[in-house]
Protein backbone atom coordinates (compact mmCIF):
# COMPACT_ATOMS: atom_id res chain seq x y z
CA UNK A 1 0.00 0.00 0.00
CA UNK A 2 1.33 3.45 -0.88
CA UNK A 3 1.91 5.85 1.81
CA UNK A 4 -0.89 9.04 2.05
CA UNK A 5 2.38 10.98 2.58
CA UNK A 6 6.09 9.80 1.85
CA UNK A 7 9.62 11.66 1.72
CA UNK A 8 12.16 10.80 0.15
CA UNK A 9 15.94 11.69 -0.24
CA UNK A 10 14.63 15.14 0.79
CA UNK A 11 16.76 18.38 1.87
CA UNK A 12 16.46 21.49 1.72
CA UNK A 13 19.25 24.41 1.15
CA UNK A 14 18.32 28.39 1.82
CA UNK A 15 21.04 31.03 0.11
CA UNK A 16 22.26 33.00 3.13
CA UNK A 17 23.09 36.90 2.53
CA UNK A 18 26.66 37.82 1.57
CA UNK A 19 27.23 34.21 -0.71
CA UNK A 20 27.22 30.45 0.49
CA UNK A 21 24.52 28.45 1.56
CA UNK A 22 22.42 27.41 4.37
CA UNK A 23 21.30 23.51 4.68
CA UNK A 24 18.00 23.55 6.73
CA UNK A 25 16.99 19.84 6.44
CA UNK A 26 19.08 16.90 4.44
CA UNK A 27 18.48 13.25 3.59
CA UNK A 28 14.94 13.15 5.65
CA UNK A 29 13.28 9.93 4.74
CA UNK A 30 10.27 9.38 6.00
CA UNK A 31 6.49 7.53 5.22
CA UNK A 32 3.51 8.67 6.74
CA UNK A 33 0.59 5.89 6.75
CA UNK A 34 -3.60 6.94 5.67
CA UNK A 35 -4.75 8.49 9.23
CA UNK A 36 -1.75 7.90 11.41
CA UNK A 37 -1.13 11.07 13.62
CA UNK A 38 2.64 11.77 13.09
CA UNK A 39 4.52 14.28 15.63
CA UNK A 40 7.86 15.68 14.67
CA UNK A 41 9.98 17.05 17.54
CA UNK A 42 13.60 18.93 17.00
CA UNK A 43 15.75 21.51 18.98
CA UNK A 44 15.05 24.92 17.89
CA UNK A 45 16.00 26.08 14.61
CA UNK A 46 16.67 22.39 13.09
CA UNK A 47 14.13 22.75 9.92
CA UNK A 48 10.86 21.74 11.73
CA UNK A 49 8.95 24.19 10.22
CA UNK A 50 10.51 23.97 7.28
CA UNK A 51 9.90 20.29 6.83
CA UNK A 52 5.85 21.33 7.08
CA UNK A 53 6.22 24.04 4.22
CA UNK A 54 7.65 21.78 1.88
CA UNK A 55 4.34 18.98 2.68
CA UNK A 56 2.08 21.63 2.69
CA UNK A 57 3.52 23.05 -0.73
CA UNK A 58 4.69 26.68 0.31
CA UNK A 59 8.51 25.95 -0.99
CA UNK A 60 10.04 23.35 -2.84
CA UNK A 61 12.73 20.86 -1.96
CA UNK A 62 16.09 21.64 -2.82
CA UNK A 63 16.67 17.77 -3.21
CA UNK A 64 14.76 14.62 -3.06
CA UNK A 65 10.63 14.09 -3.99
CA UNK A 66 7.93 14.58 -1.57
CA UNK A 67 5.14 12.40 -2.48
CA UNK A 68 0.99 12.36 -1.47
CA UNK A 69 -0.72 9.71 -2.44
CA UNK A 70 2.48 8.38 -4.80
CA UNK A 71 1.68 12.13 -6.56
CA UNK A 72 4.39 14.54 -6.44
CA UNK A 73 3.83 17.86 -4.50
CA UNK A 74 4.71 21.16 -6.67
CA UNK A 75 2.68 23.47 -4.48
CA UNK A 76 -0.20 24.31 -2.06
CA UNK A 77 -3.35 22.27 -2.68
CA UNK A 78 -7.15 21.20 -1.04
CA UNK A 79 -5.95 17.73 -0.21
CA UNK A 80 -3.53 19.41 2.60
CA UNK A 81 -4.46 21.93 5.31
CA UNK A 82 -1.58 23.60 7.17
CA UNK A 83 -2.58 24.93 10.71
CA UNK A 84 0.06 27.85 11.54
CA UNK A 85 1.44 28.70 15.00
CA UNK A 86 0.27 32.56 15.02
CA UNK A 87 -3.34 31.37 13.40
CA UNK A 88 -3.12 33.48 10.28
CA UNK A 89 -6.63 34.14 10.59
CA UNK A 90 -8.19 36.83 8.06
CA UNK A 91 -8.68 40.03 10.51
CA UNK A 92 -11.59 41.48 8.46
CA UNK A 93 -13.72 38.61 8.27
CA UNK A 94 -16.05 36.76 10.91
CA UNK A 95 -15.03 33.47 12.52
CA UNK A 96 -17.36 31.75 9.77
CA UNK A 97 -16.36 33.92 6.78
CA UNK A 98 -12.46 32.75 7.66
CA UNK A 99 -14.36 29.30 7.82
CA UNK A 100 -15.51 29.72 4.23
CA UNK A 101 -12.48 30.91 2.99
CA UNK A 102 -11.02 27.61 1.22
CA UNK A 103 -14.91 26.55 0.59
CA UNK A 104 -15.18 29.77 -1.99
CA UNK A 105 -11.69 29.07 -3.63
CA UNK A 106 -13.53 25.64 -4.10
CA UNK A 107 -16.33 27.28 -5.53
CA UNK A 108 -19.37 26.41 -3.18
CA UNK A 109 -22.81 27.81 -3.27
CA UNK A 110 -23.68 30.65 -0.17
CA UNK A 111 -25.31 28.36 1.20
CA UNK A 112 -23.78 25.56 1.05
CA UNK A 113 -21.04 27.18 2.51
CA UNK A 114 -22.27 28.42 5.19
CA UNK A 115 -23.81 25.14 6.48
CA UNK A 116 -20.65 23.42 6.30
CA UNK A 117 -18.11 26.16 7.87
CA UNK A 118 -21.61 26.28 11.08
CA UNK A 119 -20.69 22.34 11.14
CA UNK A 120 -17.26 22.94 11.61
CA UNK A 121 -17.32 25.42 14.06
CA UNK A 122 -19.60 23.13 16.09
CA UNK A 123 -16.92 20.61 15.55
CA UNK A 124 -14.35 22.65 17.47
CA UNK A 125 -16.84 23.45 20.06
CA UNK A 126 -17.64 27.35 18.83
CA UNK A 127 -21.19 27.46 18.19
CA UNK A 128 -22.14 31.16 18.83
CA UNK A 129 -19.27 32.48 17.96
CA UNK A 130 -19.99 32.59 13.76
CA UNK A 131 -19.89 35.97 13.89
CA UNK A 132 -17.26 37.22 16.18
CA UNK A 133 -14.12 38.85 14.48
CA UNK A 134 -11.11 37.00 15.15
CA UNK A 135 -9.74 40.06 17.39
CA UNK A 136 -13.00 39.21 19.92
CA UNK A 137 -11.79 35.92 19.90
CA UNK A 138 -8.79 34.64 23.00
CA UNK A 139 -5.71 32.55 21.85
CA UNK A 140 -7.47 29.21 21.84
CA UNK A 141 -10.52 30.16 20.08
CA UNK A 142 -8.89 31.78 17.32
CA UNK A 143 -6.40 28.42 17.33
CA UNK A 144 -10.17 26.21 16.80
CA UNK A 145 -10.83 28.76 14.13
CA UNK A 146 -7.91 27.99 12.09
CA UNK A 147 -8.23 24.36 12.65
CA UNK A 148 -12.12 24.62 11.62
CA UNK A 149 -11.03 26.42 8.73
CA UNK A 150 -8.54 23.79 7.92
CA UNK A 151 -11.14 21.03 8.24
CA UNK A 152 -13.73 22.60 6.70
CA UNK A 153 -12.95 21.60 2.96
CA UNK A 154 -12.09 18.49 3.80
CA UNK A 155 -8.51 17.87 3.12
CA UNK A 156 -7.10 13.98 3.49
CA UNK A 157 -3.68 15.56 5.23
CA UNK A 158 -3.46 18.16 8.09
CA UNK A 159 -0.47 19.66 8.84
CA UNK A 160 0.03 21.91 12.24
CA UNK A 161 2.76 23.88 12.57
CA UNK A 162 3.54 24.04 16.78
CA UNK A 163 -0.19 24.88 16.81
CA UNK A 164 -0.75 25.63 20.52
CA UNK A 165 2.80 26.78 21.24
CA UNK A 166 1.41 30.48 21.73
CA UNK A 167 -1.11 28.89 24.16
CA UNK A 168 -1.78 28.72 28.23
CA UNK A 169 -0.92 25.54 29.44
CA UNK A 170 -4.72 24.71 30.45
CA UNK A 171 -6.00 25.57 26.89
CA UNK A 172 -3.14 23.47 25.71
CA UNK A 173 -4.51 20.42 27.65
CA UNK A 174 -7.61 20.87 26.95
CA UNK A 175 -7.17 21.27 22.58
CA UNK A 176 -4.93 18.59 22.56
CA UNK A 177 -7.71 15.99 23.89
CA UNK A 178 -10.05 18.09 21.05
CA UNK A 179 -7.88 17.09 18.65
CA UNK A 180 -7.49 13.64 19.10
CA UNK A 181 -11.17 13.53 19.76
CA UNK A 182 -11.15 15.42 16.07
CA UNK A 183 -8.86 13.19 14.77
CA UNK A 184 -10.65 10.00 15.71
CA UNK A 185 -14.06 11.43 14.65
CA UNK A 186 -12.23 12.41 10.82
CA UNK A 187 -9.52 9.93 10.40
CA UNK A 188 -7.15 12.66 8.86
CA UNK A 189 -3.45 12.21 8.56
CA UNK A 190 -2.14 14.38 10.93
CA UNK A 191 1.71 15.82 10.93
CA UNK A 192 2.34 17.83 13.60
CA UNK A 193 5.13 19.69 14.85
CA UNK A 194 6.41 20.56 18.65
CA UNK A 195 9.26 21.33 20.86
CA UNK A 196 7.16 20.19 23.34
CA UNK A 197 8.58 16.64 24.49
CA UNK A 198 5.27 15.80 26.92
CA UNK A 199 2.55 17.34 23.69
CA UNK A 200 4.48 14.88 21.23
CA UNK A 201 4.41 11.75 23.47
CA UNK A 202 0.60 12.87 24.40
CA UNK A 203 -0.80 13.38 21.16
CA UNK A 204 1.58 10.76 18.75
CA UNK A 205 1.43 7.60 17.24
CA UNK A 206 4.84 7.98 16.41
CA UNK A 207 7.15 10.53 16.47
CA UNK A 208 9.90 11.48 14.91
CA UNK A 209 13.06 13.12 16.57
CA UNK A 210 14.87 15.63 13.93
CA UNK A 211 18.63 16.05 14.82
CA UNK A 212 20.43 19.83 15.03
CA UNK A 213 21.45 21.71 11.86
CA UNK A 214 20.76 20.32 9.28
CA UNK A 215 17.56 18.49 10.29
CA UNK A 216 17.73 14.66 9.60
CA UNK A 217 15.11 12.03 11.28
CA UNK A 218 17.37 10.36 14.17
CA UNK A 219 14.69 8.04 14.73
CA UNK A 220 10.84 7.52 14.69
CA UNK A 221 9.53 6.30 17.97
CA UNK A 222 6.50 4.14 18.52
CA UNK A 223 3.93 5.56 21.15
CA UNK A 224 1.78 2.88 22.51
CA UNK A 225 -0.09 4.43 24.78
CA UNK A 226 -3.75 2.95 24.17
CA UNK A 227 -6.45 5.37 23.51
CA UNK A 228 -6.39 8.85 25.25
CA UNK A 229 -9.06 9.25 27.51
CA UNK A 230 -9.68 12.77 28.92
CA UNK A 231 -11.31 11.38 31.60
CA UNK A 232 -8.30 9.25 33.17
CA UNK A 233 -4.72 11.31 34.04
CA UNK A 234 -2.38 9.09 31.16
CA UNK A 235 0.17 12.12 31.49
CA UNK A 236 0.96 10.49 35.34
CA UNK A 237 1.16 6.90 33.78
CA UNK A 238 4.10 4.79 34.00
CA UNK A 239 4.62 3.83 30.24
CA UNK A 240 4.16 7.80 29.54
CA UNK A 241 7.11 8.75 31.69
CA UNK A 242 8.77 5.65 29.96
CA UNK A 243 8.22 6.83 26.19
CA UNK A 244 8.55 10.51 27.87
CA UNK A 245 12.40 9.56 28.61
CA UNK A 246 13.18 7.94 25.92
CA UNK A 247 12.28 10.74 23.16
CA UNK A 248 13.88 13.62 25.51
CA UNK A 249 16.72 11.09 25.18
CA UNK A 250 16.62 11.24 21.89
CA UNK A 251 16.72 14.78 22.17
CA UNK A 252 19.32 15.74 24.36
CA UNK A 253 22.43 15.40 22.64
CA UNK A 254 20.53 17.39 19.67
CA UNK A 255 19.42 20.29 22.00
CA UNK A 256 23.23 20.56 23.12
CA UNK A 257 24.55 20.39 19.82
CA UNK A 258 21.99 23.29 18.85
CA UNK A 259 22.81 25.25 21.62
CA UNK A 260 26.78 25.65 20.74
CA UNK A 261 25.72 26.51 17.05
CA UNK A 262 24.77 30.12 17.16
CA UNK A 263 24.12 31.52 13.81
CA UNK A 264 20.57 32.07 13.45
CA UNK A 265 18.89 30.15 10.63
CA UNK A 266 17.21 32.83 8.33
CA UNK A 267 14.27 30.90 7.68
CA UNK A 268 11.41 33.52 7.56
CA UNK A 269 13.70 35.57 5.16
CA UNK A 270 14.49 32.60 3.03
CA UNK A 271 11.35 31.53 2.64
CA UNK A 272 9.65 34.11 0.40
CA UNK A 273 11.98 32.58 -2.43
CA UNK A 274 10.10 29.52 -2.61
CA UNK B 1 3.66 77.65 32.71
CA UNK B 2 6.34 75.44 30.60
CA UNK B 3 2.78 73.70 29.57
CA UNK B 4 1.33 77.04 28.10
CA UNK B 5 4.54 78.54 26.75
CA UNK B 6 5.05 74.66 24.65
CA UNK B 7 0.78 75.41 23.53
CA UNK B 8 1.53 78.87 22.76
CA UNK B 9 4.38 78.94 20.77
CA UNK B 10 3.41 75.47 18.78
CA UNK B 11 -0.02 77.49 18.16
CA UNK B 12 1.90 80.94 17.17
CA UNK B 13 4.35 79.17 14.92
CA UNK B 14 0.90 77.48 13.08
CA UNK B 15 -0.72 81.16 13.14
CA UNK B 16 2.40 82.45 11.72
CA UNK B 17 2.89 79.35 8.83
CA UNK B 18 -0.41 78.41 8.25
CA UNK B 19 -3.41 80.00 9.52
CA UNK B 20 -3.14 83.27 8.74
CA UNK B 21 -1.88 82.97 5.35
CA UNK B 22 -4.63 80.94 4.36
CA UNK B 23 -6.67 82.27 6.16
CA UNK B 24 -6.15 85.95 4.40
CA UNK B 25 -6.60 84.11 1.12
CA UNK B 26 -10.19 83.30 2.13
CA UNK B 27 -10.82 86.35 3.27
CA UNK B 28 -9.38 88.06 0.27
CA UNK B 29 -11.74 86.08 -2.17
CA UNK B 30 -14.85 86.80 -0.52
CA UNK B 31 -14.12 90.24 -0.11
CA UNK B 32 -16.55 91.02 -3.06
CA UNK B 33 -18.96 88.05 -2.42
CA UNK B 34 -19.05 85.12 -3.29
CA UNK B 35 -20.81 86.16 -6.84
CA UNK B 36 -17.07 87.53 -7.35
CA UNK B 37 -15.53 84.13 -6.97
CA UNK B 38 -17.51 82.36 -8.52
CA UNK B 39 -17.70 84.60 -11.70
CA UNK B 40 -13.51 84.23 -11.10
CA UNK B 41 -13.53 80.58 -11.13
CA UNK B 42 -16.11 80.25 -14.58
CA UNK B 43 -14.18 81.90 -16.89
CA UNK B 44 -13.65 80.24 -19.72
CA UNK B 45 -9.38 79.95 -18.79
CA UNK B 46 -10.31 78.77 -15.32
CA UNK B 47 -12.71 75.91 -16.21
CA UNK B 48 -9.77 75.01 -18.99
CA UNK B 49 -7.16 74.73 -15.96
CA UNK B 50 -9.70 73.01 -14.24
CA UNK B 51 -9.69 70.49 -16.83
CA UNK B 52 -6.45 70.03 -17.45
CA UNK B 53 -5.36 69.86 -13.37
CA UNK B 54 -7.88 67.11 -12.87
CA UNK B 55 -6.62 64.99 -16.38
CA UNK B 56 -3.21 65.25 -15.68
CA UNK B 57 -3.77 64.50 -11.82
CA UNK B 58 -6.08 61.80 -12.51
CA UNK B 59 -3.71 59.36 -14.93
CA UNK B 60 -0.95 60.51 -12.27
CA UNK B 61 -2.88 59.11 -9.43
CA UNK B 62 -4.07 56.01 -11.02
CA UNK B 63 -0.33 55.49 -12.59
CA UNK B 64 1.49 55.82 -9.04
CA UNK B 65 -1.06 53.44 -7.71
CA UNK B 66 -0.49 50.81 -9.95
CA UNK B 67 2.99 51.45 -9.65
CA UNK B 68 3.20 51.69 -5.84
CA UNK B 69 1.66 48.89 -5.02
CA UNK B 70 3.69 46.48 -7.42
CA UNK B 71 6.97 47.97 -6.23
CA UNK B 72 6.02 47.79 -2.64
CA UNK B 73 5.11 44.10 -2.74
CA UNK B 74 8.65 43.68 -4.97
CA UNK B 75 10.51 45.45 -2.19
CA UNK B 76 8.96 43.70 0.62
CA UNK B 77 8.26 40.05 -0.47
CA UNK B 78 11.27 39.51 -2.70
CA UNK B 79 14.87 39.39 -2.39
CA UNK B 80 16.95 40.03 -5.17
CA UNK B 81 20.33 41.91 -5.85
CA UNK B 82 19.68 45.52 -6.28
CA UNK B 83 17.36 45.51 -3.69
CA UNK B 84 18.29 48.32 -2.06
CA UNK B 85 19.65 50.47 -4.77
CA UNK B 86 16.06 50.49 -5.93
CA UNK B 87 14.76 51.38 -2.48
CA UNK B 88 16.70 54.59 -2.26
CA UNK B 89 16.09 54.89 -6.39
CA UNK B 90 11.97 55.55 -5.07
CA UNK B 91 13.04 57.67 -2.61
CA UNK B 92 15.00 60.08 -5.17
CA UNK B 93 12.16 62.46 -6.52
CA UNK B 94 11.37 63.78 -2.43
CA UNK B 95 15.35 64.89 -3.34
CA UNK B 96 15.53 66.50 -6.21
CA UNK B 97 13.92 69.79 -7.04
CA UNK B 98 10.66 69.76 -9.11
CA UNK B 99 12.12 71.92 -11.77
CA UNK B 100 15.30 69.87 -12.14
CA UNK B 101 12.78 66.73 -13.00
CA UNK B 102 10.91 68.84 -15.87
CA UNK B 103 14.36 70.14 -17.15
CA UNK B 104 15.99 66.62 -17.07
CA UNK B 105 12.50 65.40 -19.16
CA UNK B 106 12.80 67.30 -21.78
CA UNK B 107 16.09 66.58 -22.06
CA UNK B 108 14.93 62.88 -22.90
CA UNK B 109 11.46 63.81 -24.98
CA UNK B 110 11.77 66.72 -25.93
CA UNK B 111 11.55 67.51 -29.75
CA UNK B 112 15.33 67.66 -30.39
CA UNK B 113 16.30 64.74 -28.94
CA UNK B 114 16.51 61.43 -30.42
CA UNK B 115 13.70 59.74 -28.25
CA UNK B 116 11.78 62.89 -28.66
CA UNK B 117 12.30 63.22 -32.34
CA UNK B 118 11.27 59.23 -33.38
CA UNK B 119 8.06 60.18 -30.93
CA UNK B 120 7.36 63.05 -33.11
CA UNK B 121 7.28 61.52 -35.84
CA UNK B 122 4.99 59.27 -34.78
CA UNK B 123 2.50 61.90 -33.97
CA UNK B 124 3.64 61.69 -30.24
CA UNK B 125 4.02 64.52 -27.97
CA UNK B 126 5.18 64.63 -24.70
CA UNK B 127 6.97 67.92 -24.15
CA UNK B 128 4.60 71.08 -24.13
CA UNK B 129 1.38 68.47 -23.92
CA UNK B 130 -0.37 66.08 -21.50
CA UNK B 131 1.99 63.48 -21.26
CA UNK B 132 5.01 65.34 -20.23
CA UNK B 133 2.94 67.00 -17.82
CA UNK B 134 1.75 63.51 -16.38
CA UNK B 135 4.91 62.39 -16.74
CA UNK B 136 6.40 65.43 -14.26
CA UNK B 137 3.28 64.91 -11.80
CA UNK B 138 4.18 61.19 -11.73
CA UNK B 139 7.94 61.44 -11.08
CA UNK B 140 7.24 64.01 -8.77
CA UNK B 141 4.53 62.14 -6.49
CA UNK B 142 6.82 58.41 -7.01
CA UNK B 143 7.28 57.82 -3.64
CA UNK B 144 4.18 58.57 -1.95
CA UNK B 145 2.53 55.18 -2.31
CA UNK B 146 4.96 53.09 -1.67
CA UNK B 147 6.03 54.66 1.44
CA UNK B 148 2.96 54.69 2.69
CA UNK B 149 2.06 50.88 1.85
CA UNK B 150 5.80 49.39 2.59
CA UNK B 151 5.72 49.38 6.59
CA UNK B 152 2.10 48.08 6.48
CA UNK B 153 3.31 44.94 4.48
CA UNK B 154 5.93 44.49 6.59
CA UNK B 155 3.86 44.46 9.39
CA UNK B 156 1.52 42.78 8.28
CA UNK B 157 3.93 39.79 7.18
CA UNK B 158 3.20 37.35 4.85
CA UNK B 159 1.48 34.30 6.86
CA UNK B 160 -2.10 35.60 6.26
CA UNK B 161 -1.00 35.19 2.00
CA UNK B 162 0.94 31.67 2.79
CA UNK B 163 -2.68 30.51 4.61
CA UNK B 164 -4.54 31.67 1.69
CA UNK B 165 -2.42 29.58 -0.97
CA UNK B 166 -2.95 26.66 1.33
CA UNK B 167 -6.60 27.36 1.25
CA UNK B 168 -6.73 27.31 -2.54
CA UNK B 169 -6.76 31.33 -3.22
CA UNK B 170 -4.72 31.40 -6.45
CA UNK B 171 -1.72 34.81 -6.95
CA UNK B 172 -4.27 36.96 -7.90
CA UNK B 173 -7.42 36.39 -5.28
CA UNK B 174 -4.51 36.23 -2.81
CA UNK B 175 -3.50 39.66 -3.68
CA UNK B 176 -7.30 40.73 -4.25
CA UNK B 177 -8.68 39.03 -1.09
CA UNK B 178 -5.89 39.12 1.31
CA UNK B 179 -3.43 41.50 0.99
CA UNK B 180 -5.56 44.44 -0.53
CA UNK B 181 -7.80 44.60 2.46
CA UNK B 182 -4.76 44.43 4.80
CA UNK B 183 -3.47 47.48 3.09
CA UNK B 184 -6.38 48.96 2.41
CA UNK B 185 -6.18 52.12 4.67
CA UNK B 186 -2.58 52.54 3.97
CA UNK B 187 -2.94 52.79 0.18
CA UNK B 188 -5.97 55.09 0.88
CA UNK B 189 -3.95 57.67 2.72
CA UNK B 190 -0.83 56.96 0.00
CA UNK B 191 -3.49 57.80 -2.95
CA UNK B 192 -4.84 60.92 -0.95
CA UNK B 193 -1.16 61.84 -0.32
CA UNK B 194 -0.32 61.30 -4.28
CA UNK B 195 -3.23 63.56 -5.51
CA UNK B 196 -2.97 66.03 -3.04
CA UNK B 197 0.61 66.46 -4.26
CA UNK B 198 -0.25 66.23 -7.63
CA UNK B 199 -2.99 69.31 -7.95
CA UNK B 200 -0.38 70.80 -5.97
CA UNK B 201 2.57 70.43 -8.99
CA UNK B 202 3.83 73.55 -9.84
CA UNK B 203 7.93 73.61 -10.58
CA UNK B 204 8.33 70.49 -12.84
CA UNK B 205 4.77 71.01 -14.88
CA UNK B 206 5.82 74.76 -15.43
CA UNK B 207 8.95 74.32 -17.24
CA UNK B 208 7.30 70.46 -19.19
CA UNK B 209 4.05 72.78 -20.58
CA UNK B 210 5.20 75.84 -21.95
CA UNK B 211 2.33 77.16 -19.94
CA UNK B 212 0.18 77.92 -22.60
CA UNK B 213 -3.38 79.54 -21.34
CA UNK B 214 -6.27 77.37 -22.49
CA UNK B 215 -4.29 74.72 -23.53
CA UNK B 216 -1.53 73.07 -20.70
CA UNK B 217 -2.52 75.22 -17.76
CA UNK B 218 -3.18 73.58 -14.95
CA UNK B 219 -4.70 75.39 -11.99
CA UNK B 220 -1.24 76.21 -10.31
CA UNK B 221 -0.19 77.67 -13.29
CA UNK B 222 -2.94 79.36 -13.46
CA UNK B 223 -2.91 81.05 -10.80
CA UNK B 224 0.38 82.52 -10.21
CA UNK B 225 0.48 83.41 -14.44
CA UNK B 226 -3.27 85.54 -13.05
CA UNK B 227 -1.48 86.82 -10.21
CA UNK B 228 1.31 88.33 -12.60
CA UNK B 229 -1.19 90.06 -14.84
CA UNK B 230 -2.30 91.64 -11.74
CA UNK B 231 -5.80 89.78 -11.69
CA UNK B 232 -5.45 88.88 -8.25
CA UNK B 233 -9.04 87.90 -7.59
CA UNK B 234 -9.13 85.08 -9.90
CA UNK B 235 -5.62 84.02 -8.13
CA UNK B 236 -7.13 84.21 -4.99
CA UNK B 237 -10.24 82.05 -5.93
CA UNK B 238 -8.18 79.56 -7.83
CA UNK B 239 -5.82 79.27 -4.93
CA UNK B 240 -8.38 78.63 -2.32
CA UNK B 241 -10.05 76.17 -4.75
CA UNK B 242 -6.95 74.28 -4.61
CA UNK B 243 -6.34 74.19 -1.15
CA UNK B 244 -10.40 73.18 -0.93
CA UNK B 245 -9.84 69.65 -2.86
CA UNK B 246 -6.97 69.20 -0.26
CA UNK B 247 -8.93 69.39 2.45
CA UNK B 248 -11.87 67.39 1.02
CA UNK B 249 -9.67 64.84 -0.05
CA UNK B 250 -7.19 64.45 3.42
CA UNK B 251 -10.70 64.40 4.80
CA UNK B 252 -12.07 61.48 2.78
CA UNK B 253 -9.11 59.25 4.08
CA UNK B 254 -10.34 59.90 7.33
CA UNK B 255 -13.64 58.07 6.39
CA UNK B 256 -12.47 56.00 4.46
CA UNK B 257 -10.37 54.13 7.64
CA UNK B 258 -12.18 51.25 9.00
CA UNK B 259 -14.00 51.84 11.97
CA UNK B 260 -12.55 48.87 14.26
CA UNK B 261 -9.06 49.88 14.05
CA UNK B 262 -7.86 47.10 11.54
Amino acid sequence: MTPKISLTGVGKTFPVRGGGEFTALSGIDLDVAEGEFLVVVGPSGCGKSTLLDLIGGLTRPTTGRIAIDGAEVTGPALDRAVVFQQYALFPWRTALRNVEFGLEAKGLRRRERAEIARDHLDLVGLSGFEDRYPHELSGGMKQRVAIARSLAYDPGVLLMDEPFAALDAQTRDSLQDELLGIWAKTGKTVVFITHGIDEAVYLGGRVAVLTSRPGRVKEVADIDLGSRDAREDVRSSPEFAAHRHRVWSLLKDEVQTAQRLTVPAPRKEAIHLG
Amino acid sequence: MAKYALRLIVLAYLAVLLIVPVGLIGWRTFEDGFGAFADALTTHSALHAFKVTLIVAGWAVVLNTLFGVLAALLLVRHRFPGKRLLSALIDLPLAVSPVVVGLALILVYGTFTPVGGWLEGRGIQIIFSTPGMVLATVFVCLPLVVRAIVPVLEELGDEQEQAARTLGAGGWQTFRRITLPGIRAALGYGIVLSLARALGEYGAVAVVSGRTVDQTQTLTLFVEERFENFDVHASYAAALALAAIAVVSLLATRLLRPKDGT
